[in-house]
């Protein structure tokens, strides 16, 4: 049985979405997904530890060796991410019986969860499988769910928000194709690992170096990179709040680590150094990405908006923290895709507990909400400090991580930058705190109460799991620094 | 190895570049579908081409033959194409249900009316300011 958990982790979502459909009682199937989800939590805790215990695992799907099977390798890295994934998965989906039931028509609950868990699948398959062709599936599998559940949305925005994600979503994903096609001609293989062995063979060759751009390019716009992000605020500011919560806390982080994966463990950090001025490309774009969208944020009036523009600058973090190219840097790109989900994770489940209750995201409608709603308004301003850095929060950690980086590779001007980009983001946070606290309300309020248990529980578990790694770090700092270590050593 | 040898990939690139540009270049949301299906079909063209060897056969035992095509390459490519009907298919969904929201496939005209919804949300949530010319202006335009 231990034997089949990396597979089963996602295999389990992959049976559980069509299940759904047969269920077809909505309350059940609420109930049925958070089941399913929480199992494979559960196994991708099981995967953690033995990865800590016995190292790397390798799984061979039918028992086909690697070069022609399809295999699974569980390392440091991925055993991480998908603890994560599935966590917040679980975490979310408790949110989602009483989110979605206000804010989807009945007929469309089962859809809802059906999709969701074949967005689960699709990003777990991504982190577990050791395929360069198999990473598309799965990368498909996530995306055309993800339109789904954007397109659910009640708005009518949420159609042409979701059908510009497609395009865009398929124009990348199609990159990444052509980037593994180009891969094979040179090398005859599709296993990652397999890869790393023959590419250096045929480094010199123009395919490879076309390979490499179609690849990078394919993934920045899944990852939302700032010029590619224009996907992103309306896909998330129109989707429903419990698919906003999921997206923003994992699927932006998954492509970022297929990035980091084929960098370092198919590429080599070697031919990416030498072939590409890669660094600079992503150290510029990083910086410009961190400004303009955190400078777009100031002026949005959807909260949801706000915070998904901020999500773009946060990938301008993580993108710099691989500018760096030290293992100091990655270590802190890492530590931020972990504790940036848990920020958004609880930003975005605050503000659907808010539209649960008020069923609006504009920004001046939470005037006053702080006197109604105090907990979650807390959530919010935990998660807003959070994103901005304060001490004793995760963003602090991840922040520190990275300014440590910078200054030891020396590039002091642009550590001072990240700290001037920090500013920015008090002024965006500062504008919802000012309006939930310090302004009359604009609309009726009197009826409106605390949200129920049902979510308040998630999203102080999040807030209690923000404050927590902002406090102790060893799980993630020790973890992050372990993959960045086994990323750097792999490629000599 | 001369460009004629090629030509099979002289058409995935023309292929390719016809679909992105129609894509990028046209309005009609039905049109970009279009543009974004041969985009696909340029890549399964490619794949398609990658695995055949001249002078090779199907990849079926046979005597009279010593050289066989790499089916790997085509049985990526089935899979390739099962997604590339379902995103068509999922795409196309879209552009129905934003017909019967909007009326309109046209993205400009789509535009004008998202603008529009804007202006009405930020009408009912804080009144007519002074963001609130400037909108109307955009509006107008």
């Amino acid at each position: 049985m231990i034997y089949h958990y990396p597979v089963l982790q996602v295999i389990i979502p992959l049976l559980g979405a069509p299940l759904c459909l047969f269920i077809r009682v909505p309350r059940l199937v609420g109930f049925f997904a958070v089941l399913v989800s929480s199992l494979s939590f559960l196994i991708s805790c099981g995967l953690r530890q033995q990865v800590h215990l016995y190292g790397t695992i390798v799984y061979e799907l039918g028992g086909w060796a690697a070069p022609w099977g399809i295999e699974y390798r569980i390392d440091q890295l991925n055993s991480y991410l998908l603890l994560l994934v599935s966590g917040i998965s679980t975490i979310v989906l408790i949110a989602a019986q009483t989110s979605i039931k206000k804010e989807l028509p009945e007929n469309r609950h089962i859809f809802f969860y059906t999709s969701y868990l074949l967005c689960l699948t699709g990003l777990l398959g991504i982190l577990a499988t050791g395929d360069a062709f198999n990473v598309f599936v799965f990368l498909e599998i996530s995306a055309l769910s993800s339109y789904t559940m954007i397109a659910l949305g009640t708005d009518r925005r949420a159609l042409t928000a979701s059908y510009q994600y497609l395009v865009m979503g398929t124009i990348g994903a199609t990159f990444i194709i052509i980037g593994v096609g180009l891969m094979y001609m040179m090398t005859g293989t599709l296993n990652m690992y397999d890869l790393a062995q023959r590419l250096p063979e045929v480094y010199k060759s123009k395919t490879v170096l076309c390979a490499f751009g179609f690849f990078i390019v394919g993934v920045c716009l899944k990852l939302a990179l700032f010029p590619l992000h224009l996907w992103l605020p309306n896909a998330y500011a129109f989707a429903p709040s419990i698919a906003t919560a999921f997206l923003a806390a994992t699927s932006t982080k998954v492509a970022v680590y297929l990035l980091i994966r084929y960098i370092f463990s198919v590429f080599g950090i070697d031919f990416v150094t030498t072939s590409l001025p890669l660094h600079d490309i992503f150290l510029v774009l990083g910086l410009i990405g961190i400004f303009a969208t955190s400078i777009s944020a100031i002026y949005q009036r959807n909260i949801k908006r706000i915070f998904a523009y901020s999500s773009v600058a946060q990938i301008g973090y993580m993108i710099l923290g691989l500018a760096i190219g030290t293992e100091l840097g990655l270590t802190a790109t890492l530590l931020h895709l972990f504790n940036h989900a848990l920020m958004k994770g609880t930003l975005f489940l605050a503000i659907g507990a808010v539209v649960y209750r008020i069923g609006s995201s504009q920004l001046n409608h939470f005037a006053g909400l702080g006197k109604k709603m105090p907990l979650t308004m807390a959530a919010i301003v935990a998660g807003g400090l959070s994103l901005i850095g304060v001490p004793l929060t995760v963003g602090f950690v991840s922040k520190w991580y990275l300014i440590v980086a910078l200054l030891d590779k020396g590039w002091w001007p642009v550590a001072v930058l990240v700290l001037i980009s920090s500013l920015l983001a008090v002024i965006y946070v500062w504008r919802v705190i000012e309006w939930i606290y310090f302004s009359q309300p604009r609309i009726i309020l009197d009826d409106v109460r605390e949200a129920p248990m049902s979510q308040l529980i998630p999203i102080w578990l999040l807030v209690l799991a923000n404050l927590y790694f902002g406090v102790d770090t060893r799980l993630t700092v020790g973890v992050s620094k372990l993959a960045a270590q086994s990323l750097f050593g792999v490629t000599p | 190895m001369n460009i004629i040898g090629l030509y099979n990939y002289w058409i995935v690139v023309l292929l390719m570049m016809i679909g992105f540009y129609i894509v990028i270049a046209h309005e009609n949301l039905i049109k970009k579908l279009v543009g974004l299906s041969i985009f696909q079909t340029s890549v399964f063209f490619f794949y398609i081409s990658m695995g055949k060897i001249s002078g090779a056969t199907a990849p079926i035992l046979d005597e009279k033959w010593q050289l066989y095509s790499n089916p790997l390459p085509h049985v990526l490519i089935l899979t390739a194409i099962v997604v590339g009907i379902a995103t068509t298919a999922l795409g196309l969904s879209l552009v129905v249900r934003i017909q019967e929201a909007y009326g309109s496939i046209e993205e400009s005209e789509i535009q004008v009316q998202d603008t529009h919804d804007e202006l009405e949300n930020h009408l009912e949530a804080y009144g007519p300011g002074p963001n609130f010319a400037i909108l109307n202006q955009d509006l107008n335009k």
